[in-house]
C-alpha cells in the first residue's frame, strides 16, 4: 500500500513536469469529446433503430469513399445487429451493391453470402470496418491509461468528434485540398466535411441532424468493428458469475479445511 | 528424490501393483501432489498456480486459433476478422488468447519479484531461480512472436524494431538479421517462421515448467521466514508442513477463482483496454505509426533500451573504449539484455546470509524502491524520448542494475538482519496462538 501511494506521487510529481510539455506541442487538435452510447458499460446494448440508420448514412453517403470489407452482409442479419430479416438482407444486398466476381470476370449484384465491398483508388478512404477499434479517442492522463479504464477505448466518440469536428477553414497544399478538423491528429484531413442537416431522410422519421447523423454512424461503426460485442459481455457476465461462485465456495472450503490446522485440531462449525 | 521425509505411494490390489512394477506413474503423481509444503505460505505464493493455468489456457486457446489462422501477409489480418467474425466463440478465444497473454505476464511479474524479496533464489534454489529466469525469457520469446501473428500495424513495426536490435551487434548483426527475417525486411518468410515458432516455444515452455516444479520439489518451497523445513524426521516434517493437497491446492484456487474474476471481466467488458488501436489496422510497410510502442510486459526493458543514448557518458566512454564498435544503439540493446541476465545472477550478488527480507530491515527499502522502479520503467518505456521522460528513464535504468551490482552485495555486509524464527512450526504458531493446541 505504502508502495503503490509512493509511486502514485513519483509518478504524479515526475509527470506534471512531462505533462505541461507534451500538452503544448499538439495545440488544439486531437480533440475527443466524451458522447453517451447505449452499447457502453457492462450492460450496454446496440440500439437497434440506431444501427438501421447507422447503415442508412454510410450506404448513402460514406460508402462513396469508404468500404466495409470486413463485414459480411449476411451479418446484417444476425443477432445483436442491426436486426434486419434475411430476406431485407437479401434484397438490400442485391438492390444497393455490386460485387466483381471473378469467376464471371463481370460484376454482379450482391448476395447475403458477399462482404461490403472494398472501396479503393485515387481520393478514396480507409476502409471503416474496424475505424472504430482502430482509433482511440481517450488517452492517458500522462500515459496512466485512466481515462480509457473509465470513459471507454472511446473509438466511437472519435467518429462522432471527427464528423463534427470542421471547422469550416481549408487549404491548398502541394496541389491536395486539407479541411480543419480538431479531432483530426494533426488538424488538417483530406476528407471533405460530409454531414449537413437534412441531407438523408431516416424510415423511422428521426429528423437527421448533422449530430444524429453523426452519432448513428459512429454506433453504426462500432457495430461493424465489434458485432460480437453482446454475446461478447453476456458471456463475460457468466464468466464472472462463475467465478464469483467458485470463489466463494472455495472460500468457505479452504476456510474449513485450514480451521483445524490453525485451532489445535478443532473442527470448524462451518 | 531427497527432498522432505514423507508418506510415500503403497499400491493397494493386483492392478495397482503391476501396474507400479511397469511403470509408476501413480507414484509420481501422488509424489507430486502430497509433497510436503512450508504451512507458512502467505498469499504471495499462490502465483505458481495462476501461471500453470494460464498456461494451459494459452496453450488450448491458441491451438484452436491455429485452426482457423492463415499466416499469409496477404491473408493474416482477414483471417483473425474471420476468426472474430465467423468462428463460433471466436472472438472470446481470441480475447482471451490476447488477454490471457497480460495475465501471465502480470503472474510472472507478481511470482519474479515474490522470489526477489524472500530470498526464493538463494542456495539451494538457484537452479529453480535460473529455469526460471529461462522460463520468463521463451515467455518474451513467445509473446512477441504471437503479437505479430495479427499482422496489424504494431505487428509489423514491433517485429522491424525488434529484429532490428539484433541488426545492432557489431560486424554480424546485419547477417543475423536477415537470417532471423528470413530476407530483408519483415515479410511472408517471417511471418510463416514466426508463427511456425510461436506454435514450438509454448511446448519448450511446458518442459522447463516441469524442470522448475522438479527443481523445487527437490530443494522443496522456501517459505516466508526463509528458514528450511526441518529434515530429521518425519514427526519434525510434518510439524512445519502440511501437504500439497489438499491444503494448498484448495487455497491456490480459491485465489485462482478471485484472478479470474477479474480476467474474465477484462475479456467481457474491455478487451481491447491493454491492446494497441494502431493493431486493428493492417499492417503497411509504407506507413510508420506515429509511436511503435511494445506490448505492456515488454515496457520497462524497452525503457532500459531506450534510456541508453549517444549524449549519456558512460555510453560515450564505452564506445570510445571499444574503437566505435560499441556504438549506442548496441549498448542500448547489451543495457536490455544485461538488465534481465542480471536477475539470474541474483543467487551470487545476494551476500546476506538472510534469506527472507522480512528480517532485513535495509534490504526492504530498496526492494521497494526497485518495484517502484520496475513501474516507472514500465510507465516511461510508453512515453515519447523528451525531458524528463529520458532523465526518468536513465535514472530508472541506473537504479535497475544498481540494486543488483551494487545495492545486494554491499547490503549483505552492512546490514544488520533480525533473527528469523527458529522453526516453520514457532512461526506458524506465532500467527495462529491456538494452533499448537495449548488454548485448550
Amino acid at each position: 500500500m505504502i508502495a503503490k501511494l509512493t509511486l502514485t506521487a513519483l509518478t504524479a510529481l515526475g509527470l506534471s513536469v512531462g505533462g505541461a510539455i507534451a500538452s503544448g506541442g499538439d495545440g488544439d487538435y486531437g480533440h475527443v469529446e466524451d458522447h453517451v452510447f447505449s452499447f457502453e458499460g457492462p450492460f450496454g446494448k446496440y440500439d437497434q433503430m440506431q444501427l438501421q440508420r447507422g447503415l442508412k448514412v454510410y450506404v448513402e453517403v460514406c460508402s462513396a469513399c469508404h468500404g466495409l470489407q470486413y463485414v459480411p452482409l449476411r451479418s446484417l442479419a444476425d443477432p445483436g445487429g442491426p436486426g434486419y430479416t434475411e430476406d431485407e438482407v437479401r434484397s438490400f444486398a442485391t438492390e444497393y451493391f455490386e460485387i466483381f466476381d471473378a469467376e464471371l470476370d463481370d460484376y454482379r449484384a450482391a448476395t447475403p453470402a458477399d462482404h461490403f465491398p472494398a472501396v479503393a483508388g485515387e481520393g478514396m478512404g480507409p476502409d471503416l470496418s474496424l475505424m472504430a477499434k482502430a482509433r482511440a479517442g481517450f488517452h492517458g492522463p500522462y500515459g496512466l491509461g485512466l481515462n480509457q479504464l473509465f470513459k471507454g477505448m472511446g473509438g466511437a466518440e472519435y467518429i462522432y468528434s471527427f464528423l463534427l469536428g470542421f471547422t469550416g477553414e481549408e487549404k491548398e497544399e502541394f496541389g491536395a485540398y486539407l479541411y480543419e478538423n480538431k479531432t483530426y491528429s494533426t488538424g488538417w484531413v483530406q476528407m471533405m466535411p460530409q454531414l449537413e442537416d437534412d441531407l438523408i431522410e431516416y424510415d423511422d422519421g428521426t429528423f437527421a441532424s448533422e449530430e444524429q447523423m453523426a452519432e448513428d454512424v459512429a454506433a453504426f461503426l462500432m457495430w461493424t468493428a465489434e458485432p460480437k460485442m453482446m454475446a461478447r459481455k453476456q458471456t463475460g457476465m457468466v464468466a464472472v458469475a462463475l467465478m464469483l461462485l467458485m470463489s466463494v465456495l472455495l472460500y468457505l472450503a479452504n476456510k474449513k479445511l485450514w480451521f483445524p490446522v490453525k485451532h489445535g485440531g478443532k473442527e470448524s462449525n462451518l | 528424490m531427497s527432498g522432505i521425509p514423507h508418506d510415500h505411494y503403497e499400491p493397494k490390489g493386483r492392478l495397482a501393483n503391476w501396474l507400479h512394477e511397469r511403470l509408476p506413474v501413480v507414484s509420481l503423481a501422488y509424489d507430486v501432489l502430497i509433497i510436503p509444503t512450508p504451512r507458512n505460505l502467505n498469499w504471495w505464493w499462490i502465483w505458481g498456480i495462476v501461471l500453470a493455468f494460464t498456461m494451459v489456457l494459452q496453450i488450448v486457446t491458441g491451438i484452436i486459433l491455429a485452426m482457423h489462422y492463415t499466416p499469409h501477409v496477404d491473408l493474416a489480418f482477414a483471417s483473425i476478422e474471420h476468426i472474430m467474425r465467423d468462428v463460433n466463440g471466436g472472438h472470446m478465444l481470441r480475447y482471451m488468447h490476447a488477454n490471457g497473454a497480460s495475465l501471465f505476464f502480470i503472474a510472472v511479474y507478481i511470482h519474479l519479484f515474490r522470489g526477489l524479496f524472500y530470498g526464493s533464489y538463494k542456495a539451494p534454489r538457484e537452479i529453480t531461480w535460473i529455469i526460471g529466469m529461462l522460463i520468463y525469457l521463451v515467455m518474451m520469446a513467445t509473446g512477441f512472436l504471437g503479437y505479430v501473428l495479427p499482422w496489424g500495424q504494431m505487428s509489423f513495426w514491433g517485429a522491424t524494431v525488434i529484429t532490428g536490435l539484433f541488426g545492432a551487434i557489431p560486424f554480424i548483426g546485419e547477417s543475423i538479421q536477415t537470417w532471423l527475417l528470413g530476407g530483408p525486411a519483415v515479410d511472408n518468410a517471417a511471418l510463416n517462421r514466426f508463427f511456425s515458432l510461436h506454435y514450438l516455444l509454448p511446448f519448450v515452455l511446458v518442459a522447463l515448467v516441469a524442470v522448475h516444479i522438479w527443481a523445487f520439489h527437490t530443494t522443496g518451497n522456501n517459505n516466508p521466514t526463509g528458514v528450511e523445513v526441518r529434515r530429521g524426521s518425519k514427526k519434525e516434517a510434518e510439524a512445519d508442513t502440511l501437504p500439497f493437497w489438499p491444503y494448498f491446492v484448495i487455497k491456490d484456487l480459491f485465489a485462482l477463482a478471485l484472478v479470474l474474476v477479474a480476467f474474465f471481466a477484462v475479456v467481457g467488458f474491455m478487451p481491447n483496454y491493454l491492446g494497441h488501436p494502431d493493431n486493428y489496422l493492417e499492417a503497411n510497410p509504407l506507413v510508420t505509426p506515429a509511436h511503435i510502442v511494445p506490448e505492456w510486459y515488454y515496457l520497462p526493458f524497452y525503457a532500459i533500451l531506450r534510456a541508453f543514448t549517444a549524449d549519456v557518458w558512460a555510453v560515450q566512454a564505452v564506445s570510445f573504449l571499444t574503437g566505435g564498435i560499441v556504438g549506442a544503439k548496441f549498448f542500448g540493446v547489451l543495457a536490455m539484455f544485461g538488465s534481465i541476465l542480471v536477475m539470474a545472477l541474483v543467487p551470487w550478488l545476494d551476500t546476506s546470509k538472510t534469506r527472507s527480507g522480512t528480517y532485513r530491515p535495509m534490504f526492504k527499502f530498496w526492494f521497494w524502491l526497485l518495484a517502484i522502479d520496475f513501474l516507472v520503467l514500465m510507465w516511461v518505456g510508453a512515453r515519447d524520448t523528451n525531458f524528463p521522460h529520458d532523465w526518468i528513464s536513465l535514472i530508472g535504468s541506473t537504479y535497475w542494475f544498481a540494486y543488483f551490482f551494487v545495492i545486494l552485495p554491499v547490503l549483505g555486509w552492512i546490514e544488520n538482519a533480525k533473527t528469523p524464527p527458529a522453526t516453520i512450526e514457532d512461526d506458524f504458531n506465532h500467527h495462529y496462538p491456538e494452533a499448537d493446541g495449548s488454548a485448550e
